[in-house]
């Protein structure tokens, strides 16, 4: 009965994504309404394949919703690959300029492609890691299947749709101009939809979780389902100039538009790529250290000191701004507290490994963890200084704040998602280990020199062009023009590319070694044998 | 008064004083006698039921 439900509302989106297609004022909006036709037709087809089919009832209850986490994994270390090369692109465009190729031009220029970058890994590498991990932690911490059947089935896909959606969007030039809110209307409402049944999904199994208490992990991971739910929904409120087209104006103007993005923009950082990865920390390190957090009470206080904080710290973007002075010493104020329970955070993970610090020597998965939190606490120390106003006005719109965010993402974001996913393929396809651990060393090295390599080129060429713009000579003339800047910087940014090199390879490494863990690694054998009498 | 003034009043009082009494409730809360014992276990939890739900394990030690 529910199939030709289904059927009737994906024929219904067909028909309306070809009208939409059919009337598409922009080539955008027409490449997103065809692309909504054809997966909305071939659902169509599918779910006709399967109406009037038998079903057989099978109680699943017995068993964790592991299918789903199976394809996030995968679609994490694709993404991840996708995300790195435009990245490691992009850089190589900066310091070529005629990497911009004439044929390419409007579709594939640095500003085209950079906002598919930031997205490709923000959204698709980390989004896809932070929905894998979170339904896998869930279940094991609440010991339950996931709530909800299928709907975690649409959480997945539904979320990669609109990843396509975007970043097909950014190509052909939508964008409602929002640094890592660029997405359009349509797309916005679509990811709404799916981070509501999300939310719905994580909430279910939570509540009817059979252990009593909720395992911190999971209060990180609510935190940033719904802190991320009401960012993108203000962030995003906007009315489209036509149904037909992807242009959209916003609701709010000038300034206060400013301090909305702003306060979306650092709490995408706040909650979705530190609170969920928190998540990720405090269950896979101690698995994988084989030792419970080190201290409970301090991860608790760590959570409601971060959430408390960092929801308040968005206006240290707006330093020197038509934002009132007492919004930007407020920003500032909550990011110098925020270094805190950021640090306590930091702590409570690496203490973790008290008593078992040899772990560092023999486990490069855990060594990956570990770098992971110490990039954590290394990027919320340079944080909170830069969101300083004094130092604010040397390394605002410089490359230092590039390389700061590259010590966070790379360093912190993209370590602990390695090591998580080095965790999870062999519990998920039920290997004794890895493939090769070798491998992991080599995917450690390359990625930590690449970040060393991107971070120290950053902050040389970040402070050497905030210097020079400041530079005056006797009469008060600048010294330097922009363009001077521009040349002086060439040799750091193609230092900035290689380190891109080294750390996409050592992606390239993990997933050819996640490959082979599936396929060549030996099978674990079944628990329920028959016991040997003694 | 405008109500920009009076959230911005409001905000500046008593939903601060409210937010830091809630937090000093917190950090009261995880010190209260008795916590520690039931943190510890609460920090157990990922060791439990890495393979299947709980009623599953429950019933396989049963039949075992």
């Amino acid at each position: 009965m529910t199939n030709y439900f289904k059927l009737i509302v994906l024929g219904l989106i067909t028909l309306l994504a070809m009208i939409a297609a059919n009337f598409a004022r922009d080539l955008a909006y027409m490449v997103n309404a065809l692309t909504i036709m054809l997966v909305a037709g071939g659902l169509f087809l599918w779910t006709v394949r399967k109406t009037g089919e038998p079903v057989k009832k099978v109680d699943l209850s017995g068993e964790y919703m592991d299918g789903v986490v199976r394809y996030g994994v995968v679609a994490t270390a694709l993404w991840g690959v996708v995300g790195f090369a435009a990245g490691t692109f992009i850089a190589f465009q900066l310091a070529f300029p005629a990497l911009n190729f004439e044929w390419a031009q409007g579709y594939m220029n640095f500003a085209r492609l950079r906002p598919l970058h930031t997205s490709a890994v923000i959204f698709a590498f980390g989004g896809n890691a932070l929905i894998a991990t979170s339904f896998y932690v869930v279940q094991r911490t609440s010991a339950t299947r996931l709530w909800g059947g299928n709907l975690a089935w649409f959480v997945f896909w539904g979320y990669n749709l609109f990843i396509v959606l975007a970043a097909t969007g950014y190509i052909l030039g939508a964008t409602q101009s929002k640094e890592y809110a660029e997405p359009e209307w349509y797309v916005d409402w679509w990811l709404t939809i799916v981070w509501v049944c999300y939310l719905a999904v994580f909430l279910g199994t939570i509540i009817k979780r059979k252990e009593p208490h909720i395992y911190v992990a999971n209060w990180f991971y609510l935190s940033f389902i719904v802190t991320v739910a009401m960012l993108h929904v203000v962030n995003n409120l906007a009315i489209p100039v036509s149904i037909f087209g992807s242009k959209s104006v916003q609701v709010f103007a000038g300034v206060q538009d400013a301090m909305t993005q702003w306060w979306y923009g650092h709490n995408a950082v706040g909650f979705f790529l530190t609170a969920g990865f928190l998540g990720m920390m405090y269950y896979f390190i101690p698995k994988q250290a084989e030792k419970p957090v080190y201290s409970y009470k301090l991860s608790i206080i760590h959570f409601w000191a971060l959430i408390f904080i960092y929801i308040w710290a968005g206006p240290h973007h707006l330093h020197y701004t038509a934002l009132p002075d007492w919004a930007s010493t407020l920003g500032m104020v909550f990011s110098v507290v925020l270094w805190m329970p950021s640090w306590g955070g930091m702590i409570n993970g690496l203490m973790t490994l008290s008593g078992a610090w040899d772990k560092l020597r023999t486990d490069p998965v855990i060594r990956m963890m570990v770098i992971a939190v110490g990039f954590y606490g290394m990027s919320t120390f340079e944080g909170p200084m830069m969101s300083i106003r004094a130092v604010n006005s040397l390394s605002h719109y410089t490359d230092w704040t590039i390389g700061h965010v590259h010590s966070g993402a790379l360093g912190w974001n993209g370590m602990i998602t390695f090591g998580a996913l080095y965790f999870l393929v062999p519990k998920l396809w039920n290997r004794e280990r890895l493939y090769s651990l070798s491998m992991v060393s080599w995917h450690f090295w390359l990625a930590t020199i690449g970040i060393v390599l991107y971070a120290a080129a950053m902050w040389v060429t970040g402070i050497m062009e905030g210097l020079m713009w400041r530079e005056v000579d006797a009469n008060g003339f600048l010294v330097n023009s922009f363009a001077d800047t521009v040349a002086a910087k060439f040799p750091m940014y193609v230092v900035r590319g290689l380190g891109g090199v080294l750390y996409i390879s050592g992606a390239i490494i993990m997933c050819i070694n996640l490959y082979l863990t599936v396929r060549k690694a030996p099978a674990v054998e079944a628990t329920n044998q028959l016991v040997p009498a003694e | 008064m405008d109500l920009y003034s009076l959230l911005r009043q409001f905000a500046d009082s008593w939903m601060l004083l409210a937010l830091f009494l809630f937090f000093l409730g917190v950090i009261l809360w995880v010190i209260r006698p008795g916590s520690t014992k039931t943190y510890r276990d609460t920090a157990n939890i990922p060791f439990r039921h890495e393979n299947a739900p709980a009623k599953a394990e429950a019933n396989a030690r049963k039949e075992a």
